[in-house]
């Protein structure tokens, strides 16, 4: 037995802790490595009982550690346009798009969330890119759009079908909210920022909360019928079962919109307009499809597999690789997704991994695993 | 009474004249967190000590047990294909994981016995 080093799934060196950092050691969350902070993988509940009550009723998750970025500029939506390919003018007041910001190649550099302040663009970006991000952002939008890093807020997940309901205690009329559209809310007095969205496949909210304010505001929270504590595992399974993309794993700057099977997130527009960096090899796949292709892959034991197994066909012949994979909780078995090639990517398809020796059995199926409870009005 | 040692990869092994049951201990289990499959050998297969004998898959991780003894699998314990939770519920009782023969008795001499294995759990946290 060895399971003292299986938490470490990062290496970095931790420097870094969130404004939640002692309300998390105080509930007993088993303090993890990750994208350069200290986070619970976990509370005493475990990942399996985390994960079952955000599907049943509402999860608390502290993901401070993502970067919260401002840009003030007349032609912000423009200029953000020409480093990714979402069509940011046409992203509405109190509206919020997904979207990736796309390398000369093609790949992904990182992937988003943009919402439209009013005034200004809020996005959203991934812990372990901010540096980065926020480099590329001075760099190519100079002179044009100020960029301002809003590490004084901390962001805070509510997720489950009791979200609405726990946070309308606090902040009535949030229910109403559509999926996607940010609303500015107090609670308990303190002016937060809440948008209707997530990464779980359930309904429910990201909150800004100003960072010396985070811990009264989460108490706050917690204190809510149906709110327990949730950690960085449970996030990892739910996105999973979700489908939804962990950048760094299933995407990165090797894989290109078309082949993550992220065309949804490209407006019309931008598909024909182009204007982003790698336009040329996304719409050329576009037209002419990729080589590859992100699917979901079932297997059909019990065995999870995990992340860099190789995909093979039934002449065992190499035809792809897993990118994320474990046990899905609401599945109630091994799920996972990975890239084969697009010869394999038909739903129904039948493939194999090879794990210690054993041949796996798995079906391409259509994501996600779990039908998303999202919040339509 | 049978004679249960523990080992520095936190497993447990109880012998029973020329015969040992292997499992994991329960500080083992906590740290794994819910276990949702185990790898278990095939009878017949021979072990050394310290061999990998197959993996543990928590929702956190893959974690890989090891042969504490020298000796050859008997069997395994099915029950855990359809309950791999038992490994979480019971780890030292019900949710052994393989049996194996004793193949050198010496061995045991190097493992520790439970007062010494608490011992070196008190010194983990």
């Amino acid at each position: 037995m060895s399971p003292d080093k299986s938490d470490d799934k990062t290496g970095e060196q931790v420097t870094l802790r969130t404004p939640l950092y002692d309300l998390h050691v105080e509930l007993g969350g088993k303090m993890v490595p990750f994208a350069g902070y200290e986070l619970p993988i976990q509370y005493p509940a475990g990942i399996m009982t985390e994960h079952k009550h955000t599907r049943a009723e509402a999860s608390l998750f502290d993901v401070s550690h993502m970067g919260q970025v401002r840009l003030d500029g007349d032609d912000r939506a423009a200029a953000l346009e020409a480093i990714l390919p979402a069509d940011v003018q046409g992203i509405k007041p109190g509206a919020i798009r997904y979207s990736f910001f796309t390398s000369p190649a093609g790949g992904i550099l990182d992937d988003l969330m943009i919402t439209n302040g009013g005034d200004c663009l809020y996005l959203v970006v991934n812990g372990a890119c901010k540096v980065e991000d926020l480099a590329h952002l001075r760099r190519e939008l100079h002179g044009k759009v100020e960029v301002t890093e809003l590490s004084d807020l901390a962001l805070v997940a509510l997720q489950g079908p009791k979200a609405a309901a726990a946070l309308a205690q606090l902040a009535p009329g949030v229910e109403d909210m559509a999926f996607m559209t940010v609303r500015d809310i107090l609670i308990d007095g303190v002016p937060c920022r809440a948008s209707r969205s997530g990464y779980s496949g359930e309904d429910g909210y990201e909150i800004s909360i100003p960072a010396d304010k985070a811990e009264q505001v989460a108490r706050r929270l917690l204190a809510q019928e149906g709110v327990a504590p949730a950690g960085l595992g449970a996030r990892d399974s739910l996105r999973l079962e979700a489908g939804l993309c962990l950048y760094g794993h299933d995407i990165d700057t090797t894989t290109t919109p078309v082949e993550a099977a992220l065309t949804w997130a490209i407006q019309k527009r931008r598909r024909e307009e182009g204007g982003f960096p790698g336009a040329d090899i996304v719409q050329d796949q576009l037209a002419n499809g990729a080589p590859r292709k992100r699917v979901g892959l079932k297997p059909l034991g019990r065995a999870p597999i995990r992340e860099g197994v190789s995909i093979v066909n039934a002449e065992g012949a190499n035809i792809g690789t897993i990118t994320s994979g474990g046990f899905g909780p609401t599945a109630g078995g091994p799920v996972a997704m990975g890239y084969v090639a697009s010869a394999y990517a038909a739903e129904g398809t039948e493939v194999a991994c090879e794990v210690r020796g054993k041949i796996l059995p798995c079906q391409v199926v259509k994501l996600p695993f779990v039908k998303p409870n999202y919040y339509r009005g | 009474m049978a004679d249960r040692r523990y080992t520095e990869d936190h497993e447990w092994v109880e012998i029973d004249g020329s015969q040992a049951t292997v499992g994991i201990s329960n500080h083992a289990q906590e740290q794994l967190g819910d276990i949702v499959f185990v790898d278990l050998p095939e009878a017949d297969t021979d072990l050394a000590k310290g061999d990998e004998v197959g993996v543990i898959e928590s929702v956190k991780a893959a974690s890989e047990y090891y042969a504490p003894i020298t000796g050859t699998v008997v069997e395994a314990n099915e029950a855990l294909n359809d309950n791999p939770a038992l490994l979480n519920s019971n780890p030292e009782d019900d949710g052994w994981i393989f049996k194996l023969t004793v193949g050198e008795a010496s061995e045991l001499d190097g493992l520790m016995d439970e007062a010494a294995y608490k011992e070196l759990l008190s010194t983990l946290d």
